[in-house]
């Protein structure tokens, strides 16, 4: 009778190999671990990877503003956007109120790095205007959102560093901060809280040029698209310092529909209802 | 009489020909015009079998507006009142297939107390929009009447030449009459391609002899001449390419056709001294660019056109001197956003405006800088405030203006302020006779 028998420390590791294989927040343990810069970037980018692949969509929104009063004013409008791949998503926002800019229409195209590229299409002139990519620390339609809050959040335009793990209601959040490398930010630094599950955007912290905690936006009722994509239908942003907020109603999602980069151009631009 | 043999030498001229000029829609034929319009629109707009199935979308928008011109200064010319005002209405019909194939119809319509000439309609639009691809691009038709905008500038449009521009509607030039044409577009990655073809040709508004900002003479829409034999009907082509090589815009352009701006010629009639437009054929390169550097754009328009005129008048000819000439304007736009930590955005513009001509340039931007601020708030009325002058750098004339928007709290409804005033207008300057003309506008516009 032949014995085999197994060296004990063989046994460890294939116990340990299997354990990592199997461990259930495998990848969780592996993402937290390393500098806090490290962690940062890691989390970052897998929460941007997961938004990715939706291909394009269209969704209408309607903003609500709120004044330190409490009078409150309505804008609506629409937007189409796709993904590019190896480069950021090209967003086309048409207005549709107030009645005077219906109509009006911003044409975005981000980029993984360096400035963002912005047109804006005004149809009592027929003019297509190239607006100084700088425009994103500017407010978006007099809302407490401003430019640089509207579009998908780039990782290569900031540099990420892990801070805790924290409660964030009944979820469980990574809190992150990221400090923009564009001059032409409006912000030192966001501290983002990221729900651990899904890694889905739940609160950002705003902190102005002179770190002051300028605003707060706080995402809700996310729902899933495609079986894949987290879409929230509310977003409330409040500003500290003005006691002014808005909030942004997300609605009529509509994930892969006949769009192509061609509906993104200058020449588009100049059709667009 | 000098003046009756001159004229009789104008219509003698071979190369000149007399025409109607694809005018505006005057008053009296204003109410049968529309009614006719509104019923075809109209017909079209229910769900009914229309044939082409444009039921997928429809979609009609405006505004309706009241404004008031008021001129401080005793006028320079008799006649001349000292104020304008009425109503106006713009409304858009646009209805759309599932091919994305779309008809917009625009009609235009003007009710002036103070000036007659400044009661009219207009189509400002009134075109079938189709699109599709073509290889890795598109190609896009635009068939009917329709503007198109080219260019980068704020003080004036310099290279922008398709539609004609209605003097009469507001003297800073800035609003255009609709222009019948077929406007094919090839567009890609690498850039755009445009070709126009335009015909009736549109004749050039001016203010009647109550309106103020006028020639001491009236323009006689009845003396209109042109130098093709077509006259209004000769077929005007123009081709532009624009692109986008990183932060570079850039577009080029040529036009062979009607000039837009007419050459004023004095004639002798029996009611006393009128202006006759003439329209010359002329051809015309463009350039238009922009560079974005972050807050800073940079900006050039530059003409090069031959087969037009100065202002230099030939007495026994009874004509303006041809000239070939180039003009540019080399311009900035720099942004500071959240000034002070506000939300307000203010804007600074400077512009150099040039024109090769010199003091025989037939406008009044032969040397000029255009400095500007304009303040936006960023508030929910979307107010707005701007602040501008315009100075000549060879004399003394300058023009202050100011301009104040505002949207008020029904949010429908949008205020509209604006004045200019005219300062030290040189004797020698082109736009000496508007030097009384300083005014204040007032606007207040709803849409719909």
């Amino acid at each position: 009778m032949i014995r085999f028998s197994i060296p004990r420390t063989m046994l460890a590791l294939l116990g340990s190999f299997l354990a990592i294989c199997f461990w259930p927040t495998e990848s969780y343990s592996d993402l937290l671990s390393g500098t806090a810069e490290e962690v940062g970037l890691k989390v970052a980018t897998e929460s941007r990877e997961n938004q990715k692949g939706f291909g394009n969509f269209t969704a209408s929104l309607t903003m609500t503003l709120r004044n330190k009063q409490g009078k409150e004013t309505q804008r609506s409008l629409r937007l189409k956007v796709i993904e590019i791949p190896e480069d950021g998503d090209r967003t086309l926002f048409v207005f549709d109120h107030p009645k005077d800019v219906k109509g009006t229409a911003f044409l975005v195209h981000a980029h993984k790095e360096g400035p963002d590229q912005q047109w804006l299409y005004l149809p009592a002139l027929k003019r297509v205007k190239g607006i100084s990519a700088s425009k994103q620390s500017g407010s978006f339609m007099g809302s407490e959102f401003s430019y640089e809050d509207m579009g998908a959040v780039e990782v290569g335009k900031f540099t990420h560093r892990f801070l805790r793990e924290e409660p964030c209601g009944d979820l469980k959040c990574l809190v992150l901060e990221r400090i923009p490398k564009s001059q032409d930010s409006g912000y030192s630094r966001q501290v983002v809280w990221l729900d651990r599950e899904e890694l889905r955007t739940i609160q950002v912290h705003y902190f102005d040029r002179r770190n002051e905690h300028l605003k707060t936006m706080v995402v809700e009722g996310y729902a899933k698209y495609l079986d894949r994509f987290w879409r929230s239908s509310t977003i409330t942003m409040t500003n500290l310092l003005t006691g002014k907020s808005t909030v942004l109603l997300w609605s009529d999602y509509k994930f892969g529909i006949d769009l192509d980069t061609k509906d993104f151009t200058r020449t588009a631009l100049k059709r667009v209802r | 009489m000098l003046f009756e043999k001159t004229q009789r030498q104008i219509l003698k001229n071979p190369f000149t020909a007399p025409g109607e000029g694809g005018k505006r829609i005057p008053a009296s034929r204003l109410p049968a015009v529309f009614a006719v319009v509104l019923g075809v629109l109209v017909s079209m707009l229910p769900t009914t079998a229309y044939p082409a199935g444009f039921t997928d979308e429809v979609d009609i928008s405006g505004r309706l507006s009241t404004e008031a011109w008021l001129y401080p200064q005793s006028a320079a010319y008799p006649d001349q009142h000292s104020y304008a005002g009425g109503l106006a209405l713009e409304t858009t019909f646009y209805v759309e297939n599932d091919e994305g194939t779309s008809i917009t119809v625009t009609p235009f319509l003007r009710y002036d107390a103070g000036d007659p000439e400044r009661t009219y309609g207009d189509f400002r639009e009134a075109y079938l929009l189709m699109y599709g691809d073509i290889g890795d691009g598109e190609w896009e038709l635009r068939l009917g009447i329709d503007r198109v905008f080219w260019g980068v500038v704020e003080l004036r449009s310099l290279v922008d030449i398709i539609n004609q521009t209605d003097v009469a509607e507001h003297p800073n030039e800035k609003t255009k009459m609709g222009q019948p044409m077929a406007h094919l577009t090839w567009s890609g990655e690498w850039g755009a391609l445009e070709f126009f073809a335009t015909t009736w040709h549109r004749a050039r508004t001016y203010p009647g002899p109550r309106g103020r900002q006028r020639y001491e003479f009236i323009v006689d829409q009845d003396m209109i001449s042109y130098e093709s034999g077509a006259k209004e009907w000769n077929i005007d082509l123009a081709s532009r390419y624009s692109g986008l090589f990183g932060p570079l815009e850039i577009g080029l352009s040529v036009f062979n056709g009607t000039n837009r701006e007419p050459t004023l010629l004095p004639i002798f009639l029996d009611s006393g001294l009128v202006l006759a437009p003439h329209y010359e054929r002329i051809r015309q390169f463009g350039v238009d660019a922009q560079l974005n550097r972050g807050s800073l754009l940079l900006k050039l328009e530059a003409i090069y056109r031959a087969g037009a005129r100065n202002s230099r008048y030939i007495q026994h000819l009874n004509t303006l001197e041809e000239e070939d000439y180039a003009a540019f304007i080399l311009g900035s736009e720099y942004t500071l956003y959240s000034i002070l930590g506000s939300n307000s955005d203010l804007v600074l513009f400077a512009e150099w405006t040039y024109d090769g001509r010199g003091r025989w340039a037939t406008n009044a931007f032969e040397n000029d800088l255009f400095i500007a601020a304009r303040l936006g708030l960023n508030d929910t009325h979307g107010t707005e405030f701007v602040v501008s002058v315009l100075g000549s750098l060879n004399k003394s004339s300058r023009v202050l203006a100011g301009e104040f928007k505002r949207r008020l709290s029904s949010d429908n409804w949008l205020l509209h302020i604006e004045t200019s005033a005219f300062l030290d207008i040189d004797e020698d300057d082109f736009i000496y006779y508007v030097r009384r003309d300083s005014y204040v506008k007032i606007n207040l516009g709803y849409s719909f």
